[in-house]
C-alpha cells in the first residue's frame, strides 16, 4: 500500500511543478506592481526602483522563477512583501479555519444530501422526489452571500443564538469552535448538499433497476437494508467522486463565506494577497491548495478500493 | 509491486490517524469589559508607519509609538514627548528637551539619540520631512535628554513638521530601529506609546491585538487630538478586520464589536435608529475628492482642455452621486480644505458652465482620440466620481474610455508616464484627508515640480517658488497671501479639480465613551462598559 501511495505522491511532483510555474508566470502578466504600492504617494521613480531592486522584482523573469523554485524545494515558501511574515506562518494561521469550515460543510452536505438523494430515488416520481428536487434546484440557485446574510439576520440578530462573525480555534473549546462555524458551514454546504442529493438520486436510480435489488426485495429484506446495504454502496462510486471534487471546490469556494462571516481562512488570505499583489503569498497559497487538490484526488482513488473490493491498483 | 486491498487501506489510514497529533495553540483569556473591540477601515498588513503612508499603519502607529509634538482638535501643535523647547538665532537654532519617565516597551529609557535618528529616517521618506532636512544644517543629540536642530536657512514649519498628524507621522523609535534603511521595513516593534503590540496574536487579514503599556507616563494636561494626557482606561484593544460592511454592521448591532471606524454612509440610517449605538465625526474636516488630469499627455497637456474639465464640474452632482446624504458632504472650492487655516475661494471658477467647457474642448484642438480615465471600482468614493465624470466629459465633447480596475491596478498604472495607448492614462480620481492637503507644504496636488510632482506631473516654476517662500515665511499674513496666490495658479493651471469635501462618521456602542476628535482613531481616553 505504502509503495502505491508513494508512487502516486511522486507522480504529483511534476503536476505541482507545472502549477507553480504557471502561477508564477500568470502573476507577472497581471497588471500591478507591489513596489509602487509600497512606495506610496510621494515616492519618486528612484524610490520605486530601489524598492523593486530590494524585492528582487527587477531581475529577469527566469531568474526569479529559479530563486523561488529553489526556495520552495528547500521548504521555504518565502516571505510576505507587506507583512514581512513567512508565507508558511500565514498559511498555518489560516489553515485551521478553512479546513474546519470545509470539513463541517462537507459533513453537513453528505449527512443531508445523501439521505435526501436515496429517499428521492426510492420514491421516484412521488411528491417526496419532487420536493427533494425543488430543494436541490433552490440550493444550486441560491447565492451564497445572500443565504449567509439571511442566516445571520435570523440566527444572530433576530434570535441571538449564534455569533455574527469570527472564529475560535478548537483549542478554545469545542462548543465555542462549533458556534462560530455553524452558520458559515450551513451557508457553504447548501450548494454541495444539492449537488450530492442530485448525484445520489441519479446513481441510485441506475442501481435500483438492477436484478439483485429485485432479488433482495423478493427475499423479503427490509427496504432500508436493500437501499443502504446493497443499493447505496454500489451507487456510491460516482457520489464519492463528486464529494472528492466538492471538497476541492469547497477549499477554493470558501472565500465568499469567509468574507461574509469574517473567518480568517485561506480564501481571504489569497484574495487579500491578490489585491495587493503580494506575490509570495499568492504563490505559496496556490501551491498548497493545489497540493491539497492532488491529495484529495488520491484519497478518492483509494476510497474506491474500500467501496468496491473488485477494484485493485 | 504489492497490490493495495481494502484491508491494507483501512489498516494504513487507522495507523496514520493515530499518528496525527494536533498541538493546541494557546488562547488568551481576557476580561470582556476591559477590551475595546474595533473594526478598522482596512487590514493592517504593514507595521512600519514610516515605510508606508497607509492610514491603517498610521493608526497603528498612534497606539504603539509616541510623538515629540501632537496636534489638538484645533490643529494647534503642542508638546508630547518634549518637555521644553527653545528657539534662538532668529528661528535658526532649536533645542528640545524630552520629558521625564519616557521608556521603551523593553524598559530602556528614551534618549535624545532616538529622537534624532527617528527624525532622520522619517525625513528621508515624508515630503514635509524632506523639506525640513533640506533646510537643516545639523541635527544631533546634546545630552541624553536634549537634542539640537540647526537650520541652514529659515524654515517656518519646524513644529508643524514634528507634530504632523497624518502620514507619515514622525513617530519616535529606538535609535537602533530607526537606523533601518527607509526602503526596508523595521524588524523590531518597540515603541514608547501607551499600548504594546502583541505580535503573537497578530493575524494579518483578521486580528491585531494591543495591550496597555503599564509603564507609560501620561502628560498632565487634558487630552485633545493627539496632545495631552494619553490615559489608557482599557487593558486590551482588539482590531477585528471585517471586510464586508453588512457583517460589520451586524456585529456592531449584536454587540460583538464596540466600535466600527468607517461605516459606509448607506448604513447610517439603520445605525442611528438603534438606541444602543451612536455616531460621531472623528475628523470634521473630512476628505477631499480629486479629479486629476495628466499634464504630460494630450489632450490635457493643453491648458484649455484642463480648463474644460474645471468648468464641467458641479460639485453637488458628484457629491450627490457619491454620498447622497447632504449632511455628510459639503461643496468646497478651497484647495487647502474648508475648515482649515488657509481656506480661500481665490481663483475658483464661479460654477459649472457646460457651454463654456464644450467651447474650451474645441479651442484646445482635441482630436477625438479616447481619453483614458482610470476607474477604481472597489473604492465607492472614486468609482462614483468616475461615473459622473464620464457622463459630463461625454457631454462636453470628449470621447471617454473609462477603464474599470481595482485600486491596486490604479496605483501601479498612475505611475506610468507613457501615452494612454501604451499603458498610461489621461484622468484619475482619488481622495485625500484634509490633514494631507491642509497647507501648501503638505499638499501634493499643488506641486508644480514636473517629473518630481505627484502623478499627473504638472510643471510650474512660479508655484514652486511660492511654496518654498511659504515654508520659509513665519509671518502668518504673508503666508495667507502666498497660499491664495498658490491656489490661484493651481486653479488657473488646473492642477486638479476638487469634487467636494465629505465627512465619514464613525459608529460605536453607547456603552463606550471618551472618543477623541482627530483624523485617526485614538484609543487612550476610551472606556467601555
Amino acid at each position: 500500500m505504502l509503495a502505491e501511495v508513494g508512487r502516486r505522491l511522486l507522480a504529483t511532483v511534476p503536476v505541482m511543478g507545472v502549477v507553480a510555474i504557471a502561477v508564477f508566470g500568470l502573476l507577472h502578466v497581471v497588471p500591478g506592481d507591489p513596489a509602487v504600492i509600497i512606495a506610496g504617494d510621494y515616492a519618486t521613480a528612484e524610490d520605486v526602483a530601489r524598492i523593486r531592486s530590494k524585492l528582487g522584482l527587477d531581475r529577469p523573469f527566469l531568474t526569479q522563477v529559479e530563486i523561488w523554485l529553489s526556495s520552495v524545494v528547500h521548504g521555504d515558501l518565502g516571505t510576505s512583501i507587506f507583512s514581512g511574515l513567512p508565507v508558511a506562518t500565514l498559511i498555518k494561521q489560516r489553515a485551521e479555519a478553512t479546513v474546519a469550515l470545509t470539513v463541517l460543510a462537507m459533513l453537513i452536505s453528505i449527512g443531508v444530501g445523501v439521505p435526501l438523494g436515496v429517499l428521492a430515488a426510492w420514491r421516484q416520481g412521488s411528491w417526496i422526489d419532487r420536493i427533494v428536487m425543488v430543494l436541490a434546484v433552490s440550493g444550486f440557485s441560491m447565492p451564497v452571500f445572500w443565504l449567509g446574510f439571511v442566516l445571520v439576520y435570523a440566527f444572530a440578530i433576530s434570535v441571538p443564538w449564534l455569533p455574527v462573525q469570527g472564529f475560535q480555534p478548537l483549542a478554545g473549546g469545542v462548543w465555542a469552535f462549533l458556534r462560530h462555524l455553524i452558520l458559515p458551514a450551513v451557508t457553504l454546504s447548501v450548494v454541495y448538499m444539492a449537488l450530492i442529493a442530485r448525484m445520489t438520486r441519479a446513481s441510485m436510480l441506475g442501481v435500483l433497476g438492477e436484478d439483485y435489488i429485485r432479488t433482495g426485495f423478493a427475499k423479503g429484506l427490509s427496504p432500508s437494508r436493500v437501499l443502504l446495504r446493497h443499493a447505496l454502496k454500489n451507487a456510491s462510486l460516482p457520489v464519492v467522486t463528486v464529494i472528492g471534487l466538492g471538497v476541492a471546490l469547497l477549499i477554493g469556494g470558501a472565500v465568499v463565506t469567509e468574507s461574509v462571516f469574517a473567518l480568517p481562512g485561506l480564501g481571504r488570505l489569497t484574495v487579500d494577497a491578490i489585491v495587493r499583489r503580494d506575490y509570495p503569498v499568492i504563490q505559496g497559497v496556490i501551491l498548497v491548495v493545489s497540493a491539497a487538490y492532488v491529495l484529495i484526488n488520491l484519497v478518492v482513488d483509494l476510497l474506491y478500493v474500500v467501496l468496491d473490493p473488485r477494484i485493485r491498483f | 509491486m504489492s497490490q493495495l486491498s481494502r484491508r491494507h487501506f483501512l489498516t494504513g489510514t487507522a495507523a496514520a490517524a493515530a499518528a496525527l497529533t494536533v498541538r493546541a495553540p494557546s488562547v488568551h483569556a481576557q476580561k470582556r469589559d476591559s477590551t475595546v473591540r474595533f473594526v478598522p477601515q482596512a487590514d493592517l498588513k504593514v507595521l512600519d508607519p514610516i515605510w508606508t503612508t497607509a492610514y491603517i499603519t498610521r493608526n497603528h502607529g498612534y497606539l504603539v509609538y509616541d510623538t515629540l509634538f501632537g496636534t489638538d482638535e484645533q490643529l494647534r501643535v503642542k508638546p508630547q514627548m518634549v518637555e521644553t523647547w527653545s528657539v534662538a538665532a532668529r528661528g535658526l537654532r532649536w533645542s528640545f528637551r524630552l520629558r521625564d519617565g519616557l521608556r521603551w516597551h523593553d524598559g530602556q529609557p528614551v534618549v535624545a539619540e532616538d529622537a534624532v535618528e527617528s527624525i532622520k529616517r522619517w525625513g528621508r521618506r515624508d515630503p514635509l520631512g524632506k523639506l525640513l532636512l533640506a533646510h537643516t544644517a545639523k541635527l544631533a543629540p546634546v545630552d541624553r535628554k536634549t537634542f539640537a536642530l540647526e537650520l541652514a536657512q529659515p524654515f517656518a514649519l519646524v513644529l508643524d513638521a514634528l507634530g504632523k498628524p497624518s502620514s507619515n507621522v514622525p513617530f519616535i523609535m529606538p535609535a537602533r530601529v530607526a537606523a533601518t534603511p527607509d526602503t526596508e521595513q523595521i524588524k523590531e516593534l518597540v515603541g514608547s506609546g501607551p499600548f504594546r503590540f502583541v505580535k503573537d496574536e497578530w493575524q494579518p487579514g483578521y486580528q491585531v491585538v494591543y495591550v496597555r503599556n503599564p509603564d507609560y507616563v501620561p502628560r498632565r494636561d487634558a487630552p485633545s487630538g493627539s496632545t495631552g494626557a494619553k490615559k489608557v482606561a482599557v487593558e486590551r484593544v482588539v482590531w477585528r478586520y471585517i471586510p464586508d460592511a453588512a457583517t460589520a454592521a451586524a456585529a456592531l448591532e449584536a454587540g460583538e464589536v464596540d466600535w466600527w471606524e468607517l461605516p459606509p454612509v448607506d448604513f447610517m440610517p439603520r445605525i442611528e435608529a438603534n438606541p444602543a449605538l451612536t455616531t460621531f465625526i472623528l475628523d470634521p474636516r473630512g476628505t477631499q475628492g480629486w479629479i486629476r488630469p495628466n499634464h504630460l499627455q494630450p489632450p490635457f497637456d493643453r491648458k484649455a482642455a484642463r480648463q474644460a474639465l474645471l468648468y464641467m464640474v458641479d460639485q453637488r452632482q458628484y457629491l450627490q452621486g457619491v454620498i447622497g446624504q447632504p449632511r455628510y458632504y459639503r461643496t468646497c472650492a478651497a484647495l487647502f480644505s474648508c475648515g482649515g487655516p488657509w481656506e480661500s475661494t481665490a481663483g475658483a471658477p464661479p460654477g459649472q458652465d457646460l457651454a463654456k467647457a464644450a467651447g474650451l474642448v474645441k479651442a484646445s484642438g482635441y482630436d477625438g482620440r479616447p481619453v483614458v480615465a482610470l476607474d477604481a471600482t472597489d473604492i465607492p468614493l472614486v468609482h462614483g466620481a468616475a461615473l459622473v465624470a464620464r457622463e459630463l466629459m461625454t457631454q462636453i465633447g470628449f470621447t471617454v474610455d473609462l477603464q474599470a480596475m481595482d485600486w491596486s491596478t490604479v496605483v501601479a498604472r498612475r505611475a506610468k508616464k507613457d501615452p494612454p495607448a501604451q499603458g498610461g492614462w489621461n484622468v484619475l480620481f482619488t481622495w485625500w484627508i484634509a490633514s494631507d492637503v491642509i497647507n501648501p507644504a503638505v499638499h501634493a496636488g499643488v506641486s508644480g515640480g514636473g517629473a518630481g510632482a505627484w502623478f499627473g506631473w504638472p510643471e510650474n516654476a512660479e508655484i514652486e517658488r511660492l511654496r518654498l517662500e511659504w515654508v520659509r515665511t513665519a509671518d502668518r499674513s504673508r503666508q495667507k497671501q502666498l497660499a491664495e496666490q498658490i491656489q490661484r495658479i493651481a486653479y488657473d493651471e488646473v492642477m486638479y479639480i476638487p469634487f467636494g469635501q465629505v465627512v465619514q462618521p464613525t459608529a460605536y456602542r453607547r456603552a463606550m465613551t471618551g472618543v477623541l476628535r482627530f483624523p485617526a482613531p485614538l484609543f487612550w481616553n476610551v472606556s467601555v462598559g
